[in-house]
């Protein structure tokens, strides 16, 4: 389990499970599950698109999370948040179907953009991933306490110079970085469940935020290395276990908050 | 003049006369449940019954059941689990939305994988998520009529539980409304409207006719009554304009453009419209 | 003293109506002064205009160099969320600074002494989304505190708090404005919980304002004028009631009172 080509999968699969949590610790915190669903799921136009016109599918992923991202963001500025991320998903998926109807050799390749080929990663795709990796965590190291604040306290963050639709932006740049890096080698469902299930139970087990952020990388990476042992061992997709165990860790977390409120 | 915006044999076609009267059945049922989901705040919940609703009818399809039957008790489970999980607070609802989606795939992952890795299913996979409007049997009329009705009937059962539910919880409970289940028979509502745009559309796009119409609805009016009749007006027409450009498109460089395409990027424009009109006021 | 507050001439004007009119006063270092005026007054704007949040039409607001600290009306905080309240107190230090919080050694020791000067240390280290309402604004205030602003502005912190519990943050705020020499400025709808500890007030009324102790101010003939109608300032058992007149007369009529009638 541990030799040849699965070596990359472990590798490649430890490093969006941190991106993955650490990410995710925001994602929750802002409320934003949608938006860390549909920017993925939209962002499969860009592969399309990059496919049709023959550049790389990292470009065509970054460019779509990207836009689809910053038009959430422009679009769910005033009025309901949540349509505006509904259109904007709807809309790239739209555009999605026009570029698939165009080119015909590529719609077996939906699944892999679904799930994932984490257990067919080539070499040469462990370099970038590894690059837009470092630079997501770098951006996060950096912003975390005006993120922080600004999540809690927007007005707050506001009198102290922090723009709340700045910061808005900044994080979905933030989620449409991460998609870039992991949806080619993990599919788009793997990486929306690791930045919502993990983070989500650890914030049960802890009110410390540094605290509930390592916890939150932690999860995630457990469960990702017992999705992939177990894919090994049942050749059951890699994305079912990971799917399944974000659901566990988060009932998990529910239970325990559960039972900790009783015993007050 | 007709000629240059209609091709030839649009008005005379079955499939497209089949197509418009299902499709705008739907939009009109679309537009009943949507002016509430946009009212909740439940456009997520709307679009991960979307997408749980392809894996049931994917699995469905290979398992020799139609689609759509697969799709609804798929989506009613999913609603189900949503809401035994949930939680009345809007952030609470979409992180228990999130997880049950990202379960949900999970199966579909597995499903595709025990079922069969061969392209015609992933064929069949692209129809059911992005839908079939011009292949559609006049044998599913019925049907779409029974759940449409049913559906609506139970929004209009429920509607001002429903309606006060919905712009205040708070409110609806002081006044002994039992605001769990009209929000359980209101997604289940959800589900059947998601199922029945997932027909035409396909159930990715469904999203787009439950929420789009609606919300550009809501910006026009502050009334639902009134709102659920634009957002119906909008949604048929929006509708109908898609598959006549969809039917133009074989005549279009890359032959037939997908109709879910047109009614999407066309929701999506009207939205538009309706806010720069708004932010112009 | 100095003051840490001038407001000279400011005006609000959306389209035909004013929303705040020629509105005049300042806060000195070391005074509680309380902003009273009934929802629709002006108050909001006024704050948002001392915040550098509304453009004014005319006039001028100057704040005294140093920070505003300031505690919203509304926050949203999860009883989820993975902050606690000591967490949320430090975030008021370095919340708007880049990079990872690496911890300066005496931040902990900061914090525990704003804990302390808001009596908050009992339930600083519980869930900050668990907290009562008046608990949870204690924690803003030294929040707001902790950053040594030289003027703190509360907007209605009163209006979701029981008597009890106002009455201690009342006198909480007095005690810092003196204790701390900072100009204090809070608004409210009710004045009553204030009036034994403030030391002078604003009183708005559709936009314009009278400013003074609150002998001087809350006076029938000052809040008739400002009115723009006759009203009686009634005192009873030290409590003060503002009772509008039968709205007929436009002016005061020429035998009004010009001391408050007192009722024991």
């Amino acid at each position: 389990m541990f030799s040849g080509f699965m070596v990359n999968a472990w590798l490649v699969a430890t490093v969006v499970a941190i991106v993955g949590g650490a990410v995710g610790f925001f994602v929750v915190l802002r409320g934003s599950a949608f938006v860390a669903h549909a920017v993925p799921n939209g962002s499969f136009a860009g592969a399309a698109a990059a496919n049709l016109i023959g550049v790389s599918t990292l470009i065509g992923l970054g460019v779509f999370s990207l836009g689809g991202a910053l038009g959430i963001g422009l679009l769910g500025r005033r009025g309901r948040h949540d349509v505006a991320t509904a259109l904007m998903l709807v809309f790239m998926l739209g555009l999605g179907a026009l570029f698939l109807g165009f080119s015909v050799e590529y719609a077996p390749q939906i699944y892999s953009l679904l799930f994932g080929e984490v257990l067919g990663i080539s070499n040469n795709q462990l370099a970038p991933t590894f690059a837009l990796a470092g630079a997501c965590l770098i951006a996060i190291c950096l912003l975390y306490r005006p993120l922080l604040l600004s999540s809690v306290l927007p007005d707050v963050g506001r009198i102290r110079g922090i723009a709340p639709f700045a910061v808005e932006l900044g994080f979905l740049a933030l989620v449409a970085l991460a998609t870039t890096m992991t949806v080619p080698v993990v599919g788009t469902a793997l990486i929306f469940s690791l930045m919502v299930g993990p983070p989500a139970a650890a914030r049960s087990f802890t009110a410390r935020p540094g605290v509930a952020v390592a916890l939150s990388i932690a999860i995630a990476v457990i469960v990702v290395w017992a999705a992939i042992a177990l894919s090994y061992q049942t050749n059951w997709p890699v994305g079912f276990f990971v799917g399944a165990g974000s659901a566990v860790v988060y009932a998990l977390g529910r239970g325990w908050s559960f039972a900790v409120l009783r015993n007050r | 003049m007709l000629h240059a915006i209609v091709e030839p044999g649009f008005f005379q076609s079955s499939s497209v006369q089949l197509g418009a009267l299902i499709g705008g059945i739907v939009a009109v049922v679309a537009a009943g449940v949507g002016v509430f989901t946009v009212l909740r705040g439940q456009s997520f919940a709307g679009e991960a019954l979307g997408d749980l609703g392809a894996a049931g009818g994917s699995s469905a399809y290979l398992i020799g059941i139609a689609p759509l039957w697969g799709f609804f008790l798929v989506s009613l489970a999913a609603a189900g689990a949503m809401e035994l999980i949930g939680i009345q607070r809007a952030r609470g609802r979409d992180l228990a939305t999130g997880i049950v989606l990202g379960a949900g795939f999970g199966l579909a992952a597995l499903f595709l994988y025990l079922g069969t890795i061969d392209t015609s299913t992933t064929g069949a996979t692209v129809t059911i998520l992005f839908g079939s409007i011009f292949s559609l049997s006049s044998s599913i009329l019925p049907l779409v009529l029974v759940l449409g009705g049913l559906a609506l009937g139970t929004i209009a059962l429920v509607y001002r539980p429903l309606l006060l539910s919905s712009v205040s919880p708070d409110l609806a409970a002081a006044r002994g409304i039992p605001v769990r289940l009209v929000g359980v028979l209101y997604l289940a509502s959800m589900s059947v409207a998601v199922a029945l745009s997932a027909v035409t559309i396909g159930a990715i796009l469904s999203t787009a006719l439950l929420v789009g119409p609606a919300a550009t609805a809501l910006l026009l009016t502050a009334r639902p009554g009134r709102a659920i009749a634009i957002a119906a007006a909008i949604g048929v027409a929006t509708t109908w304009l898609g598959l006549l450009l969809a039917y133009d498109s074989y005549y279009w460089p890359h032959r037939g453009w997908p109709v879910s395409f047109f009614v999407v990027t066309l929701v999506l424009i009207v939205y538009l419209i309706a806010r720069f009109a708004r932010a112009r006021r | 003293m100095s003051d840490a507050l001038v407001v000279e001439g400011a005006t609000v004007r959306f389209g035909n109506r004013a929303v705040l009119d020629d509105v005049s006063f300042t806060v000195s270092a070391g005074e509680f002064t309380g902003l009273i005026g009934s929802n629709g007054a002006g108050k909001t704007t006024l704050f948002r205009a001392i915040l550098g949040l509304q453009q004014l039409s005319a006039g001028e607001v100057r704040v005294a160099g140093g920070s505003v600290g300031y505690v919203p009306q509304k926050f949203l905080l999860d009883p989820d969320m993975p902050l606690r309240g000591r967490d949320l107190v430090g975030l008021g230090l370095d919340g708007h600074k880049l990079g990872l919080p690496l911890g300066r050694p005496g931040r902990r020791v900061l914090v525990d002494e704003m804990l302390d000067a808001v009596d908050a240390r009992a339930f600083a280290d519980g869930r900050v989304g668990l907290l009562s309402g008046g608990e949870q604004q204690r924690i803003l205030i030294a929040h707001a505190l902790i950053s040594r602003p030289q003027l703190l502005l509360l907007d209605e912190p009163l209006a979701n708090l029981d008597l009890r519990s106002a009455q201690g943050v009342v006198s909480l705020l007095a005690r810092i404005a003196r204790e701390r020499e900072i100009a204090v400025l809070i608004s409210a709808h009710e004045m009553n919980p204030l009036l034994p500890a403030i030391d002078r007030v604003v009183y708005l009324a559709d936009g314009r304002a009278a400013s003074g102790t609150a002998d001087e101010v809350i006076r029938s003939s000052v809040l008739s004028e400002l009115y723009g109608h006759h009203v009686d300032v009634l005192r009873v058992h030290g409590r003060v009631i503002v009772v509008a007149g039968t709205g007929l007369d436009e002016h005061p009529p020429p035998s009004a009172e010009s001391e408050p009638v007192e009722i024991v």
